[in-house]
């Protein structure tokens, strides 16, 4: 089995966020980037398969020079291969197309995304990517099991989780659940030194127009004073009166 | 024209079907044009000309019973394609987004989730929507002939708008490709997140999963969902689907009540586009004081059952 993780390249989840450049810019000063959590998921669940049932990982980033240490995290963590397309990921349909062309070129049998990044919190390359290619896609999917061309996945849905049988090639946008936090791996020295001499190919960009363009960001207004109350008739009493959630 | 997607449960239209064609209507009134809604087997589809829709695409399809993204995609753009929309309006459902993609290649259009208001101009079409999981918004141009908005949940509300609505029935070709959904396993008597216009959420403060019994009343008494900070669900004390925050669920609810829950950046990211959060926690240095409205500093196990107590005084007193 050939499979492609896709790896988004995002700011930690503690960092602050600032803009700069007249708030058009995601300012990247002092921010550490790492594996998009969600993809991080879905990496560990690739190894599985490569571990239990024999398959080969590559991971797959549109982005310029600087998310390669990223990419060679996961080579670390035990992917085979990374691609980089080298241009600036801008907007999502752009960063699909990009990827549905690696991927159709590839012959990938399993594709694994994340349910989305989240530093623009997108949600729709794995989705396109799967319609691109005409493969099948299951979304928010937290669990995933493979038998020669057939899959059974789980996927959350609002209050539940259903179950979809569907088949190879298949695209999913993965999350917590298709392995636990505690399954998560930490490169380890063996791995690292492995990972700088595993193969990072860089592919020129194909020619594609941007459908979406952000032009302004803008922070949250600065929020009040909490309100202290020290007994609960009072905070019935704000809840009713005052926010009127009550 | 704008064409919004309405979603039902059994028949029923769910808030947020009320809530997509109240702003399709907001979008369509910039733009000096109507909205048509489309339904999936609903019973009364005529009840969405309450909110602004003067046409409805009713499809009743036995084979759309169970969701499928793949068919519900093909329904949206087969309608949209039909009455050349200008605008496509879907929501923030676990649905909704499943589709969103697949309806926005479907349509060679550009799609921006999370979206907060109606747009800030129409010529250059332009939305503000939040990202970094809440920690910004952003204002985004879509430059495509078709645009595809996912609106936020509980971001515009639902506003009465009577309009004399014609129902069609519509029959699209649909295909539920290679996909089939096997078994659904849904709590039906809980109400969910998702849902929800009230989240009880309680974290580590709360020692144990023995001592949920009083989260899960002071819920019940409000009618509210439960849910989870990150390491109470990593450590199996509550179900996954509970945990809320950046990694977790998005909550968007009016009401958001944090018991023993310390306010760590990412849970915060994942609740603050809650309107009134409520803060209960021993210690005064907790951070979630900084983004709470209200709070109280004190011991959980005395203040929750009080809170409970006195909720069920205040309900039956109004009732
Ligand atoms: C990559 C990454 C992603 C993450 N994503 C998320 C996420 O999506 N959601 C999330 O929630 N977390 C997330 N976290 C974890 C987050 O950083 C915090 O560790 C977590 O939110 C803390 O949970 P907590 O508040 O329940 O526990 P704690 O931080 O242990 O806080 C417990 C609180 O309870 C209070 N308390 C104790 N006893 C009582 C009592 N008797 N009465 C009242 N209060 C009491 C304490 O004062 C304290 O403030 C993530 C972390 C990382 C690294
Ligand atoms: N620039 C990128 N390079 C590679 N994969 C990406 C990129 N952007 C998004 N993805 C993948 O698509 C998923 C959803 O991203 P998004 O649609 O941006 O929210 C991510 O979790 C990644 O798996």
């Amino acid at each position: 089995m050939k499979i492609a993780v896709c790896i988004s390249h995002v700011p930690d989840t503690t960092s602050k966020i600032n803009f700069t450049d007249g708030d058009t810019k995601f300012d990247t000063n002092g921010v550490q980037f790492v594996i998009n959590p969600n993809d991080e998921f879905g990496l560990t669940r690739a190894m599985w398969f490569k571990e239990k049932q024999g398959a080969s990982v590559h991971v797959l980033n549109v982005g310029g020079p600087e998310t390669e240490p990223t990419l060679r995290k996961a080579l670390a963590i035990g992917a085979d291969e990374a691609i980089r397309v080298n241009t600036a990921a801008t907007d999502g349909f752009s960063v699909a197309k990009q990827l549905a062309n690696v991927i159709a070129e590839g012959g990938y049998d399993l594709v694994i995304g994340g349910r989305e990044s989240i530093d623009y919190n997108g949600g729709m390359v794995p989705g396109m990517i799967a319609k691109l290619n005409g493969a099948n896609f299951v979304n928010t999917c937290i669990g995933l099991e493979i038998d020669g061309t057939e899959a059974t996945a789980i996927r959350e849905i609002d209050g539940g989780k259903e179950t979809i049988k569907t088949s190879l090639p298949l695209v999913i946008g993965g999350q917590k659940g298709l392995v636990e936090e505690s399954d998560l791996r930490i490169p380890n020295m063996r791995g690292i030194m492995q990972a700088r001499s595993k193969p990072l190919h860089i592919k020129e960009p194909l020619d594609t127009a941007a459908e979406t363009r952000s032009v302004q960001f803008q922070k949250p207004d600065p929020k009040g004073a909490v309100k202290l109350v020290d007994n609960v008739d009072d905070l019935v009493n704000l809840l009713h009166n005052e926010a009127k959630v009550i | 024209m704008v064409l919004v997607y309405t979603e039902s449960e059994g028949g029923k239209f769910k808030k947020i079907a009320h809530e997509a064609v109240s702003y399709a209507k907001g979008i369509a009134d910039m733009l000096g044009t109507s909205v048509t809604a489309v339904a999936v087997n609903a019973d009364d589809a005529s009840e969405l000309g309450n909110y602004g829709a003067s046409k409805v695409l009713n499809v009743a399809n036995d084979s759309l019973h169970n969701f499928n993204a793949g068919a519900y995609a093909d329904v949206v753009s087969e309608a949209a394609k039909n009455e050349g929309a200008n605008v496509v309006v879907l929501t923030s459902s676990a649905n909704s987004k499943f589709m969103a993609p697949l309806v926005a290649v479907n349509l060679n259009a550009g799609y921006v989730p999370n979206v907060n208001s109606l747009p800030e101009s129409a010529t250059p079409f332009k939305v503000n929507h939040s990202v970094f999981t809440n920690k910004a918004f952003a204002s985004t141009e879509i430059t495509t002939n078709v645009k595809v908005i996912g609106l936020a949940k509980n971001a515009y509300g639902v506003l009465e708008n009577s309009t004399s609505v014609n129902v069609e029935a519509f029959a699209p070709e649909v295909s539920n490709g290679d996909s089939e959904t096997v078994s659904v396993d849904k709590a039906t008597d809980k109400v969910t997140i998702a849902d929800a216009e009230i989240v009880v959420s309680a974290g580590r403060g709360m020692k144990g999963p023995e001592n949920w019994g009083m989260i899960e009343e002071l819920a019940e008494t409000l009618g509210a969902a439960t849910a989870c900070s990150k390491p109470v669900s990593d450590m199996g004390w509550r179900p996954h689907a509970e945990h809320v925050g950046q990694t977790g669920k998005p909550v968007a609810t009016n009401l958001y009540i944090a018991i023993g829950i310390s306010g760590a950046i990412q849970h915060l990211a994942g609740i603050n586009a809650s309107k009134v959060k409520v803060v209960i926690n021993n210690d005064p240095e907790a951070p979630f004081f900084k983004a709470a409205d209200y709070g109280i500093v004190g011991d959980a196990f005395e203040v929750v059952p009080q809170l409970t107590e006195k909720l069920k005084a205040f309900k039956a007193q109004n009732a």
